[in-house]
């Protein structure tokens, strides 16, 4: 298996695509975004990220989310 | 149409009508299918979250009635707020579940639907968004998605009304195939299986309207483009609103209601006390509407033509946003800001929603995650977030005055708001969570739909806000009469002469202010005020406490102790900012 490039949401680039390889933190966060439907594995591309710790908002199949600053730096994403 | 808490009735459940669910994850067109299904119609927007509380209504799918109940949205069985939690609830009271799913997005959507599958209850599947599928690029294997999920699965697009027919036909054919619970990413690998079987994606360039998309949520052109929403949007409110008052309202009342008034004032032989009542002072042959007190002057006047022409305008171009899917664009923009007052970006929602009214302001913080973000944002609103209907009334009567004066009550609210909600984020107890939400794709919004909803609000407006107006002028009269107002005055002049600055007989006002804030600063007017006593009334008015429907609201959101706080709050920050602004005018 070839591994990506490991960044949390925060660090990537807008308009990089990659796969979801992991939510740090406590289970409440990982239920939350898991019901949204990001969870491991899942490919996501970064949409745009807001200035001063703005949420960033990733695009996930058809949907559009919106993340805060915190929770964006708690996931890692393996990049293409 | 009903529309209750769960909190205070539970549903009716000693009739034995069989009672149909409607879940799904937010924003996936519950309350449209609910509209096309009872005929009741609900407030539909494209952002997750219209529906917090739940609405019921009724059809006949066959020889007999059923309940059916549009129930808030939820990602999952797992509830992280408030609506999601009137969501289960909900489901244990349910006969049947008619899951309404998102074609658009079938992998998030079969989360639940699957959850649904492995409560046992029976169930079926509404595939809304259908007509939005094919310019997507989206095929959807219908047969093999009902024989994987073993439950009916029906194409519907309910803003058109496609597919109702069949789901409601369908009805009888709803099953609980067994499901066993399963773990999250066993859940997951079922669903991928699902979708990999059912649907196939074709590739398609980005369309025009999903350029503007992404580049709302980009920091530069984000804010451009909310810049740009926001300040046209106030230009067409007032533009209408002053349009309808001008050339509509006003000649109405003062060429076809006047000469009325007049035949009616002779009537009574043009004194007493039920002339005072009825019509109230018109002296030299002219109606001052505002300020004359009348049951059939003041008391329609206030209503018709200085604050339903901004309901109007108002809830129109809200209503546009709501449908246009522009609101959790500016949650995202907004997040950083609102982060310093302990909320989170889509706490703007509510807060916008308070421009109109107050209570469904209120009612809408159970978006919100936590007790404490929906106590800050629920005091912030009754505190520095005026209503249409006290807007109105800052536009007509401060206008007058120039509109740099209007701006200072404006300026002064909003600082307010900020300064406060800084405040209130460092000593609160408590948690705020951080901005977590699903943005939906622009659409164009359908007029037949837009001027729906416009007509709920307005008529809601006019439903609840006329009868209140009309006892408030009545009350005046009558308190007036009995030298109450008298007694008050003397009581608090201290306060409100030494401290505001304001002629002691300015706490009539305030006191009406508790029914309702548009007649109360109607009442301001007579009191021959300098420019700066009228910005301290309205501010003071704005701030001091909430009208008797807020009041009742936020009992009910907050409970009562969290109520009485946020009284003290709104009692000392309005006397405080009040006595400020009267020193530094």
């Amino acid at each position: 298996m070839s591994e990506g490039k490991l960044v949390t949401l925060r660090q990537m680039q807008s308009g990089q695509s990659g796969k979801v390889a992991q939510v740090q933190g406590g289970h409440g966060l990982f239920n939350r975004l898991n019901a949204l439907g990001i969870r491991p594995n899942k490919r996501i591309t970064k949409v745009s990220s807001m200035l001063m710790r703005g949420p960033v908002t990733i695009q996930l199949d058809n949907t559009k989310i919106a993340i805060g600053f915190g929770m964006a730096n708690k996931i890692i994403v393996e990049l293409d | 149409m009903t529309r209750h808490d769960v909190q205070n009735s539970r549903p009716s459940q000693k009739n034995s009508l069989k009672r149909i669910l409607l879940m799904g994850n937010p924003n996936v067109g519950k309350s449209a299918i609910f509209s096309r299904l009872t005929g009741v119609h609900a407030i539909t927007s494209n952002y997750p979250g219209t529906t917090v509380g739940y609405t019921q209504g009724f059809m006949k799918p066959g020889d007999e009635i059923a309940e059916v109940v549009d129930v808030p949205g939820t990602y999952s069985l797992e509830p992280t707020c408030e609506a999601e939690k009137i969501a289960l609830k909900m489901l244990d009271s349910g006969d049947m579940v008619i899951n309404v799913v998102d074609a658009t997005n079938l992998e998030r959507n079969l989360n639940l639907t699957l959850q649904l599958l492995e409560k046992g209850i029976p169930m079926m599947v509404a595939l809304n968004m259908w007509d939005d599928v094919g310019h997507r690029g989206i095929h959807i294997n219908l047969s093999r998605l009902e024989e994987l999920l073993g439950v009916p699965v029906i194409p519907t697009a309910a803003v058109t009304g496609e597919g109702i027919k069949e789901l409601v036909e369908n009805i009888p054919r709803a099953g609980s195939p067994w499901f066993p619970p399963r773990r999250h990413d066993e859940r997951w690998m079922v669903i991928g299986n699902i979708v990999e079987q059912v649907q196939r994606v074709t590739h398609r360039h980005h369309t025009w309207l999903e350029h503007l998309e992404d580049a709302s949520v980009k920091p530069i052109a984000g804010s451009f483009i909310a810049f740009v929403i926001l300040v046209g949007t106030f230009l067409v409110v007032r533009f209408i609103g002053e349009g309808l008052i001008n050339y509509v309202l006003d000649p109405l009342f003062n060429n076809l209601w006047t000469p009325v008034i007049f035949r009616l004032s002779d009537l009574l032989s043009g004194s007493g006390f039920l002339h005072t009542v009825v019509i109230g002072n018109i002296a030299s042959g002219e109606i001052n509407y505002v300020e004359s007190l009348g049951l059939l002057t003041t008391g329609l006047y206030v209503p018709f033509a200085m604050v339903l022409p901004y309901i109007i305008s108002f809830y129109l171009m809200l209503g546009l946003l709501e449908d246009i899917g522009y609101l959790p664009r500016l949650a995202v923009l907004m997040d950083t800001i609102m982060h310093r007052l302990g909320l989170h970006g889509y706490a703007i929602i509510p807060s916008l929603l308070g421009l109109g009214c107050n209570v469904p302001a209120v009612l809408a913080t159970r978006i919100l995650e936590s007790k404490r973000e929906r106590f800050i944002a629920a005091t912030l609103i009754s505190i520095a977030i005026p209503c249409a209907a006290l807007q109105a009334m800052i536009f007509g009567l401060v206008g007058q005055r120039g509109i740099q004066y209007v701006a200072i009550v404006y300026g002064t609210l909003f600082i307010v708001w900020i300064a406060l909600g800084f405040i209130l984020n460092r000593f609160v107890k408590g948690f705020s969570p951080e901005l977590l939400i699903e943005i939906p794709p622009y659409r164009l919004p359908l007029w037949r739909i837009v001027l729906q909803k416009l007509w709920m609000r307005v008529y809601g407006f006019l439903k609840e806000a006329l009868p209140l107006i009309l006892v408030a002028v009545l009350l005046i009269n009558i308190f007036y009469a009995l030298g109450i107002f008298n007694a008050i005055a003397n009581f608090t002049a201290p306060v409100v002469t030494n401290l505001l600055g304001l002629p002691s007989a300015a706490v009539v006002a305030l006191v009406i202010g508790f029914l309702r804030k548009d007649v109360a600063l109607g009442m301001l007017a007579p009191l021959a005020l300098s420019s700066e006593q009228l910005v301290v009334g309205s501010v003071v008015l704005a701030m001091f406490f909430p009208c008797i429907a807020t009041f009742v609201v936020l009992i009910r959101e907050l409970g009562i102790i969290g109520m009485l706080k946020s009284a003290a709050i709104m009692i000392i920050v309005a006397l405080s900012v009040g006595g400020l602004l009267n020193l530094i005018l």
